[in-house]
């Protein structure tokens, strides 16, 4: 293809502008990175901390030896583990009965579940409900709530109304229940909606906070997030004060420890993003703008 | 009679379909509608001891004495005007990024910037917000660039108007790279016999990307405009909560943050009137906007 002048001019005016916004968006990161492998010296240096000039693990030891980050750590696993398994088990098992053009009163059930979409309770009733089923400081406020939504539901019922009604006729005559064609016919053919909501629900567990806020209060039940907000955002010593009895205490500063405890939080979210960005774009597709 | 036997035979016919979506509707009535009903403590002298339908009704009081405080007035003002500035400066971010993305022609790099560009969006702002604190601290990064520069350092998050475009900006930073998907999405769609056509014509890159590309855009960008204008009373709780501190109250304390230190108070009347005004309103905006946004696209898109 031939380019006019101007249009190679601009082909390299867009190519630097594009890199300068990729530094733009992985700056944040490489700072973090950076700080949370520097001694306290070269992190109190003035730089933008590219990459670290001395570096130390200190930071690292202090907060994998902290044992709230690792019981925080525990109790983000669990309710993601936990939260993920259920709302795609619960997701499919609502989904499918939607799917079915023959559910009696199927447009009431489809519109009950929709509304939720647009309006809902709010947080002081939710909150109220969630004491009286007595759920406060358990796991299970952080993944019943959550666990079914609208919009899972429409996905994944779309994607059911996909697949050809004739493969379970052939197994109704069969004498195949409902569950069993579900479970035997549509899950199988269902692998990658069924990934897409996995992962989005994994990342959304690991990420959530403010449930963990509201409902947990002890902190043996706390998750990571929080914890991660109470050195970074609220500034707590409790970190700092481990830090000060150990002897490499200047090997370490709030920065660092920071930086540190930041890095440790998303370490797993990156080792999940290239399967995240594989089924990411079709997600948003899905459930976006409709077609 | 005849019909009701009809009735029961339509029932046990499809007893497996109905005995899968039972438990899924009873889990929405009780984690959905419940909240819901719960909803009646906005117009209740609500004490806890007394639980919620056994509280006295109130009336509208507690809507009266949100609307008299002090702080609710300004939490509404604060939420529109943050809503309404990250429109004006975030909407068009994803719209220019996807269309000097959809100009690369080197595949590993389109891909390289797209990779960087949405990857804040997987991160919580707990995450974001403790690292835009180091950035923009006292003697962070940014302020060592300001010290170099040789003006005196700037109070990123604890000057009013600072504050606002710092929110702004990283909110941008976060989400762009997510909404550019969509619009990327839009110009795969676009029929590439257009471009050729249009070449042939004699048209240059410029004039295909003027007349081409950004009319196939329009319908897109208008319909997400109208949704976005749905959400006018979402301001981006999770980003300022973690963001904020009471210097900066006056510009940053909206709506959703409000209701917060009312439950964290024990209000639990006037935070659910307050999370009641929200829901309402915010409920006539999406319905209206999704009706706009079918109306203008021939019902070809809508959230429903």
């Amino acid at each position: 293809m031939k380019l006019t002048r101007g249009e190679r001019v601009f082909s390299v005016f867009n190519l630097v502008i594009l890199s300068g916004v990729a530094l733009v968006a992985l700056y944040p990161f490489v700072y973090t990175v950076s700080i949370s492998l520097s001694t306290a010296a070269e992190a109190n240096r003035d730089s933008l901390h590219l990459y670290p000039r001395d570096v130390s693990l200190a930071a690292y030891r202090l907060v994998l030896s902290n044992p709230d980050i690792l019981n925080g750590f525990a109790n983000t696993i669990l309710r993601t583990v936990l939260g993920t398994v259920l709302t795609v088990i619960t997701t499919a098992l609502a989904a499918y009965p939607l799917a079915r053009r023959e559910l009696p009163h199927r447009g009431l059930a489809t519109f009950l579940i929709l509304f939720t979409m647009i309006f809902n309770g709010g947080i002081v009733p939710t909150y109220l409900l969630v004491r009286e089923l007595g759920l406060l400081n358990s796991v299970w406020s952080l993944v019943l709530p959550a666990m079914l939504t609208a919009f899972n539901i429409i996905i994944v019922k779309n994607f059911f109304q996909t697949i050809p009604e004739s493969l379970g006729e052939a197994a109704r005559v069969e004498g195949a229940g409902e569950l069993s064609i579900l479970l035997r016919i549509y899950l199988p053919l269902s692998k990658p909606v069924l990934a897409t909501i996995s992962l989005w629900t994994a990342v959304m567990h690991w990420n959530q906070w403010f449930d963990a806020m509201i409902y947990i209060t002890d902190d043996r039940k706390q998750v990571l997030q929080n914890f991660l907000q109470r050195i970074v955002i609220e500034n707590s010593t409790i970190m700092l004060d481990l830090g000060m009895t150990d002897l490499n205490v200047t090997q370490y500063t709030p920065e660092t420890i920071k930086a540190a405890t930041v890095v440790v939080t998303i370490f797993p979210i990156i080792c999940l993003y290239p399967f995240v960005q594989k089924y990411f774009v079709k997600g948003i597709l899905l459930g976006g703008v409709k077609e | 009679m005849a019909a009701e036997a009809s009735w029961t035979r339509t029932y046990r016919r499809h007893r497996g379909l109905l005995l899968l979506i039972g438990p899924c509707l009873a889990y929405f009535l009780v984690f959905h509608y419940l909240p819901m009903v719960g909803l009646i403590i906005a117009f209740k002298d609500f004490v806890m001891s007394h639980g919620v339908l056994a509280s006295p009704w109130n009336g509208l009081d507690n809507f009266v004495r949100l609307f008299a405080s002090e702080d609710f007035p300004r939490a509404l003002r604060n939420t529109v005007l943050i809503s309404l500035l990250r429109l004006s400066f975030g909407f068009v971010a994803p719209i220019v990024l996807a269309l000097m993305l959809n100009e690369l022609r080197i595949g590993w790099f389109k891909r390289g910037v797209q990779t960087l560009t949405y990857l804040p969006y997987f991160f919580s702002w707990v995450i974001l917000g403790g690292i835009f604190l180091m950035l923009l601290s006292g003697d962070g990064p940014a302020n060592n660039i300001v010290r170099a520069a040789g003006a005196n350092p700037i109070s990123f998050l604890g000057d009013d108007l600072w504050f606002i475009a710092v929110l702004i900006a990283a909110g941008i930073w976060q989400s762009a790279g997510y909404g550019a998907v969509i619009y990327l999405a839009a110009l795969a769609g676009i029929d590439p016999n257009l471009y050729e056509a249009a070449s042939i014509d004699g048209a240059g890159r410029w004039q295909q990307t003027l007349r081409i590309t950004l009319p196939s855009l329009v319908p897109t960008i208008i319909v997400l405009f109208i949704l976005s204008l749905g959400q006018v009373l979402n301001a981006g709780f999770d980003q300022i909560y973690n963001m904020y501190n009471p210097i900066v109250y006056d510009v940053a304390d909206i709506i959703d943050t409000y209701v917060l230190r009312r439950l964290i108070a024990m209000d639990y009347a006037l935070a659910t009137a307050g999370g009641l005004f929200k829901s309402a309103v915010g409920l006539v905006l999406v319905v209206g906007a999704n009706w706009m946004a079918r109306r203008f696209s021939d019902d070809e898109y809508g959230i429903w």
